[in-house]
């Protein structure tokens, strides 16, 4: 499977649908150590973006990740769209002037947008953020891609990876972000950016398993 | 949830045609981006004074706009801090030459966002500082957290800077007089209720009739420790206690002492909760030679207040008591 521009404008739009539909959740996982905005903002942010993309119609991948990127850190504010904006916006420029996008290629995105979300978050693993749902999806891509697997397996593997590193959230006592003020009152709580992380990766292995 | 709204996504863009009508002498609003600026352009050869953060905290920031205070306000969506979109074009609105402060709370949306804003106003040849206020003793250490938020002390910077820029101080000296500000300002809130987010529809936690949260910032994000309620006078010790043990505040020292409500709790309570703080600290040996009693820094409807300390000396005195005309804070002029 090779994906293309078109193929990353279906992924918006469909993760734009997952996030509507689980905004509330999103909102209620902030609201228990955070301030109840996450569902909202990132609803608000991917709607904008569906339809920047819809206005703009790119058609090179790298094009299409760039329009979302920008998009979001204009609409979102808060600590997600500069999050996600640069994590877009770095796997924008890793795919730069590739007309389709092959198992190789998703990995090297992949890598540069938790790059980018590192360099601009410096959250690090264990500090019950985004990355820790972002950083073992990586590492079981990075994994599935030397065992010889396709996209399909790939994103399978880092999706699967994805879920248990958002699970593995929930002990953890939060030391970025604002549920970093409620100290060990943080713990016992699924961290709202690791699973908006793993809804975007399984967003992505359930579209690239339907297709052709 | 019972409020006095038409539809949640329009919340902010209603309130800021209202507060456009209201304040149509003193202020301008922009609706694309959103920022609010002065109602007469920048003078030349002024430092040009931002701030900015999500909304819910009225009056904070766009009340604060006006003369001797803020050039600019950048509301962003409620508890959400502004986009750099919204920071940039306030940014060069305001600027008249002699470059601009971003006056920025301590939470990780609003850091990234006004960094990347600054990152790209600095590109387009705007000289542009960033002081970040962490002025909240709560939040213990920073090593295992974003670091301390600001918080109340947020106020009286932008009231001392914004005097200073007024007077034509040049963008080094109102950054360095706004760090010295927050090095020497502590605050330390309280919640007796949560608050509602518009869009979230209910309480973001819930407390018993009988329990209070100590340590709380301004987005009804829960506080540092549940406990149960107790008299006033028990909860401004509380509060007062770590404020003056952290800076350290010692006897003989002359403060600005600030008793702020969170939106929900009536002056009634705040006076009381005011006289004594002023006690404690006359006790102690601190003269309280400034003041400040209301409702500025708020946390939409919660119920709560915060207390803030600011050490004072001559020339922060002058400055608090320079003329500031603006939404909010109105005097000497």
């Amino acid at each position: 499977m090779r994906v293309n521009g078109a193929g990353l404008v279906q992924l918006i739009n469909r993760y734009a649908e997952v996030v509507a539909e689980n905004r509330t959740y999103l909102i209620e996982l902030d609201s228990a150590i955070g301030d109840a905005d996450h569902g909202e903002n990132l609803d608000r942010g991917l709607k904008a973006a569906v339809a920047k993309l819809e206005e703009v119609a790119p058609t090179a991948p790298s094009d299409v990740l760039k329009t979302v990127a920008t998009t979001l850190i204009s609409k979102v504010g808060g600590a997600a769209g500069p999050l996600y904006g640069t994590a877009f916006l770095r796997a924008s420029a890793a795919v730069q002037g590739k007309p389709e996008l092959e198992a190789s290629d998703i990995v090297a995105a992949l890598r540069a947008a938790q790059d980018g979300l590192v360099a601009r978050g410096k959250a690090e693993p264990g500090d019950k953020t985004m990355v820790d749902a972002w950083g073992p999806a990586l590492t079981a891509a990075e994994g599935a891609l030397l065992a010889g697997s396709d996209a399909v397996g790939v994103l399978a593997a880092a999706a699967d990876a994805a879920e248990a590193g958002m699970r593995a959230t929930v002990p953890l006592v939060a030391r970025k972000g604002r549920a970093s003020y409620l100290g060990p009152r943080s713990a016992g709580h699924q961290d709202p950016g690791a699973t908006s992380t793993a809804l975007l990766f399984r967003t992505m292995a359930d579209l690239a398993a339907t297709c052709p | 949830m019972k409020k006095i709204i038409n539809d949640p996504s329009k919340v902010v863009d209603e309130a800021l045609a209202g507060m456009a009508a209201a304040h149509a002498d003193l202020i301008r609003v922009s609706y694309d981006p959103h920022y609010i600026v002065r109602a007469e352009p920048p003078r030349s050869g002024k430092v040009g004074i931002l701030s900015g953060g999500g909304s819910g905290h009225e009056p904070m920031h766009g009340g604060f706009v006006g003369f001797g205070m803020l050039d600019a306000a950048c509301p962003g969506a409620v508890f959400t801090s502004p986009t750099p979109d919204q920071v940039i074009d306030a940014t060069k609105a305001i600027d008249g030459g002699a470059g601009v402060l971003h006056i920025v709370k301590n939470y990780t949306g609003d850091v990234l966002n006004f960094e990347t804003a600054a990152e790209l106003a600095l590109a387009e040849g705007i000289s542009v500082e960033a002081v970040v206020i962490d002025d909240d003793v709560a939040v213990k250490d920073s090593l295992f957290t974003a670091g301390r938020r600001g918080v109340g002390g947020t106020v009286l910077a932008e009231k001392i800077v914004g005097a200073a820029a007024e007077a034509g101080a040049d963008l080094a000296a109102v950054k360095a007089l706004c760090e010295r500000v927050n090095a020497s300002v502590r605050s330390m809130g309280m919640a007796l209720t949560s608050c509602t987010v518009p869009h979230a529809g209910k309480p973001t936690f819930s407390l018993g009739e009988s329990e209070m949260e100590i340590g709380i910032g301004i987005h009804g994000e829960p506080g540092r420790e549940r406990m149960p309620l107790e008299p006033a006078n028990a909860i401004v010790e509380r509060l007062l206690g770590p404020i003056v043990e952290d800076l350290p505040f010692a006897s003989g020292d002359q403060v600005l002492l600030f008793v702020n409500g969170m939106g929900g709790t009536p002056l009634i309570e705040l006076y009381l909760a005011y006289g004594h703080a002023e006690h404690v600290l006359a006790e102690r040996g601190i003269t309280v030679q400034r003041r400040l009693v209301g409702n500025y820094i708020t946390s939409l409807e919660m119920q709560g207040m915060s207390i803030t300390l600011l050490k004072l000396d001559d020339e922060l005195v002058s400055l608090w008591d320079a003329p500031v005309q603006t939404a909010a804070l109105r005097w000497g002029r």
